[in-house]
């Protein structure tokens, strides 16, 4: 029996030839990663443990990204732990303000998440850097702790679910966020729980590597412990001048056994939507009804990439928004910000009527630069539209991909990129 | 371990947003957040429950972020157990790494009601509900994270690993 690209990296990582779904594993990590709001937890047990120094200062990562720049004293203080910390250990990728990104924009960019790495994380969408090959899970500030002092992360190896995505025939303005929210929408979600999620097909070879970022982010939506590419020529140029370290291919064996297997005609699938109020809501753009909106919000570790930003800006140029919309951009990182401004992106955007931050976390959790009020619509590029997610309990999140929530604050209402062109 | 205890029951997908909103993410400390606990899924929770009492909830509990102030705030309200069709897995682990009991039981989350009575005994894997004299099938717990739970959680156990090791 063979074994799949999942099981091939966590048996790598525990020193044996190969593991089985169901097993428990001591997998060594290859990254280590928190932000503001887990780190605090995770340093208070680290402190516990009464070890003299973290095991591998360079396979540390700190991103001060949720409540920063720091929406309030408390929060400030929360961000003050983890500076003290990176500081007093000499963690070597720490990122300060200014310097700094949304974390699951910003590592894939760095070169510090590799193919066939094990990366743990004390944020759940750690699951982002499947789409360059590694198995990468969110875990609890608890596990965190452990694994900076121990360098391991206890895991219960996952069965596989294998999602084929045939066909490369898309519609147009579709993307990496509708191929994740349409199979969101199939399977629920906890279609996925405590399963991996291996993407295939020709659509995914197609996809940019930006594309698959997106999906793999989503894999937790669907309740998936990691979600995962097989490594190609695009996961190739992509770490190539980026990767501060020796990184590995792995594919899933002819003969791997997966728990299920579900096939997906590519081309059948339109931009979606998210209903509130969870991301297993979607729906086909053509059938959203008239949604009035308030809000719409373009950005977060989902579509916040430079693809994303010009997908955005293909739609708004030339174009003015809605007056009664309020339209905020929110490029998720540095660099890309920078390249959005050199691509005249960020002019567009601005010309347009847009509100453009410096990248944060932000609205995505309801924690500062465009909360909503209480019967508030939005339509939104993040993850996730739990109630109260982005502010009061009684406003409501639309979940879409770029090309719509640009086409919607145009419109002042649910539309695709198809109505304002 | 024999707990008992009564029950609040809540509905499928209760998400951490609703076990504890991100606007209190400002802070890690546990009487604080249990302050807010289960707010955004009923606004007067923290005022009506009791130390000793015991959640009971539909399928997926605790899906969405990897916040541990989750269950920080579960166990901050001296709640003593959380019994649900199934957990999210970051839920899952984090409870059983912070020394929160937790039992999975499709059975449970169908049969039992708000302010019945349940005793759960760990050991054997049964729920047994009181109220109603209905007996409930946990899913057993694995020995590697039964000891965890046992030696309170995954710090602790670490830091016995760690002085073994000096
Ligand atoms: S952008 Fe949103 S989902 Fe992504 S890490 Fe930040 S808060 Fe979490």
């Amino acid at each position: 029996m063979g074994m799949t690209i999942t099981e091939k990296i966590l048996a790598a990582h525990c020193g044996r030839d190969r593991v089985a779904p169901g097993e428990l594993i001591k997998a060594r990590v290859d990254l280590a990663l928190a932000n503001d709001i887990t780190a605090p937890i995770a340093i208070a047990e680290f402190n516990k443990i009464g070890v003299a120094r973290v095991f591998d200062r360079d396979r540390i990562a700190l991103i001060p990204d949720h409540f920063t720049p720091n929406k309030d004293i408390r929060s400030a203080e929360q961000a003050q732990i983890m500076r003290q910390f990176a500081r007093r250990y000499q963690i070597t990728h720490y990122y300060e303000i200014g310097r700094m990104g949304i974390e699951h924009c910003l590592l894939p960019q760095e070169g510090l998440t590799l193919p066939g790495d094990l990366i743990i994380g004390a944020d759940s969408h750690t699951c982002t850097y499947g789409a360059l090959g590694a198995f990468a899970t969110g875990v609890g500030s608890t596990d965190l702790a452990a694994a900076m002092a121990t360098g391991e992360v206890w895991l219960r190896v996952p069965e596989t679910v294998k999602v084929v995505f045939k066909g490369a025939n898309w519609q147009p303005w579709v993307g990496g966020k509708d191929l994740i929210l349409y199979l969101i929408g199939r399977i629920g979600v906890d279609g996925a729980l405590y399963q991996a999620l291996e993407f295939t097909g020709e659509a995914v070879a197609a996809l940019s590597l930006e594309g698959r970022l997106t999906m793999a982010n989503m894999a937790i939506e669907a309740g998936a412990k990691n979600g995962i590419f097989t490594p190609d020529e695009k996961t190739r140029s992509y770490v190539e001048g980026r990767a501060k370290r020796p990184y590995k291919f792995y594919e899933s064996d002819k003969n791997a056994r997966y728990s299920r297997v579900l096939e997906l005609d590519s081309g059948a699938i339109e931009p979606q939507v998210a209903f509130p109020h969870l991301p297993e809501n979607a729906r086909p753009i053509s059938e959203v009804g008239t949604v009035q909106i308030d809000q719409a919000v373009i950005g977060s570790c989902t579509n916040g990439r430079i693809e994303d930003l010009r997908e955005a800006a293909a739609v708004l140029k030339g174009k003015k928004i809605d007056p009664r919309v309020r339209l905020i951009v929110i490029p998720g990182t540095q660099e890309i910000y920078r390249q959005a401004l050199t691509e005249g992106l960020i002019e567009i955007f601005i010309e347009a009527g847009a509100a453009v931050s410096t990248p944060t976390c932000g609205p995505c959790l309801g924690g500062h630069m465009g909360v909503l009020a209480g019967g508030e619509k939005a339509v939104s590029t993040t993850n996730r539209n739990f109630a109260g997610r982005m502010g009061h309990p009684e406003s409501e999140i639309y979940l879409s991909g770029p090309a719509v929530a640009a086409a919607s604050a145009i419109l002042g209402r649910l539309g695709g990129p198809g109505e304002v062109e | 371990m024999i707990i008992t205890g009564r029950v609040w029951k809540f509905s499928d997908d209760i998400d951490t947003d609703a076990i504890i909103p991100a606007r209190y993410l400002n802070t890690s400390d546990p009487a604080e957040l249990a302050g807010h606990c289960m707010e955004d899924a009923d606004p007067d929770f923290s005022k009506k429950v009791k130390p000793g009492d015991i959640i009971v909830a539909g399928k997926n509990f605790g899906c969405g972020s990897s916040r541990e102030h989750a269950p920080l705030a579960i166990k901050g309200a001296e709640i003593e157990a959380v019994v649900a069709a199934s957990f999210a897995r970051i839920f899952y682990r984090n409870a059983f790494n912070i020394g929160l009991p937790i039992f999975e039981s499709p059975d449970a989350a169908a049969g039992i009601r708000e302010g019945d009575r349940i005793r759960i005994d760990s050991a054997g894997g049964l729920i047994y509900n009181l109220t109603l004299d209905e007996e409930y099938r946990a899913t057993a717990i694995p020995p590697f994270m039964a000891e965890i739970l046992a030696a309170g959680g995954l710090i602790n156990q670490i830091r016995r690993q760690v002085k073994d090791n000096v």
